[in-house]
């Protein structure tokens, strides 16, 4: 009985450990698709080539802070979790950065994206599933 | 066709460079289980968190590579599916360094997530 109720603890205890790296990956891409937002904003209204001109480029800047973040999440992502399972679902952030640049820049979309959007969020969550087991 | 093989070459190389830094920021990545501090230092020398920084370094690298590519004439139809093999070489360091066993659920989420940026990368003619 009580080796029941360890394995149970365990289990309890084990399992959003498991979850979270793929969840942690996830905030990764929107806050890297939100720096490639940024960083494009910021490069069609650059105002002087050159160091000082990025480094006053608020845009810019703000999308090299948002890159900052999603490596450091990456980290801590992959402190728990494989890379083999982690590093492919990096490719989310095609999803949400076409996306937003439908939304912001009004980018087309078309069927061909659609069903590579489709595709990669079903490969994520196959990813995700597998990871939790 | 018109993008050119250099341009190719170019997106290959930041997508292998790339793959490196994954490889570098997991193995930096083990030793902060023990605590946020180890982000920055480390208890062997040089006492910081060399292969973090170096993880980074290679991101860094790979990307001043991948902006060199996809100008023009580079287009990223023919582009994002090579962005996408350093997916594959991934897979392939992660069994070499870290033992990480490959499983088929792990070949097909990767097969889906390819054969998806190829397709984003068609509709972005």
């Amino acid at each position: 009985m009580s080796n029941a109720a360890v394995t149970d603890a365990a289990q309890i205890a084990e399992k959003p450990a498991r979850r979270q790296p793929v969840g942690l990956v996830f905030c990764c891409t929107i806050l890297g698709a939100g720096a490639q937002i940024l960083m494009k904003t910021g490069a069609n209204h650059l105002a002087q080539p050159g160091l000082l001109g990025m480094a006053t480029n608020l845009p810019l800047m703000g999308g090299y802070c948002l890159y900052g973040l999603s490596t450091l999440l990456l980290v801590l992502a992959l402190k728990d979790g494989e890379l083999s399972l982690l590093y492919p679902v990096i490719a989310l952030t095609y999803v949400w950065v076409t996306v937003l640049s439908f939304l912001v820049f009004h980018d087309g979309i078309n069927p061909w994206k659609l069903a590579g959007i489709v595709l990669i969020v079903s490969g994520v969550t196959v990813l995700g599933k597998g990871g939790r087991r | 066709m018109k993008t050119p093989v250099s341009h190719m070459l170019l997106v290959l190389l930041g997508a292998f460079i790339g793959s490196f830094g994954g490889v570098f920021l997991k193995s930096g990545a083990e030793p902060v289980r023990q605590g946020l501090v180890y982000l920055v230092i480390s208890r062997e020398p040089p006492f910081f968190n060399w292969r973090l920084a170096a993880g980074v370094a290679f991101f860094l690298l790979s990307s001043y590579f991948f902006v060199l590519g996809i100008r023009p004439p580079g287009e990223l139809s023919v582009l994002y599916p090579m962005v996408s093999l350093g997916y594959i070489f991934t897979l392939l360091w992660s069994r070499i360094f870290f033992k990480e066993p490959l499983t088929r659920v792990k070949f097909f989420g990767l097969f889906l997530i390819v054969v998806g940026v190829v397709f984003v990368g068609l509709g972005s003619k």
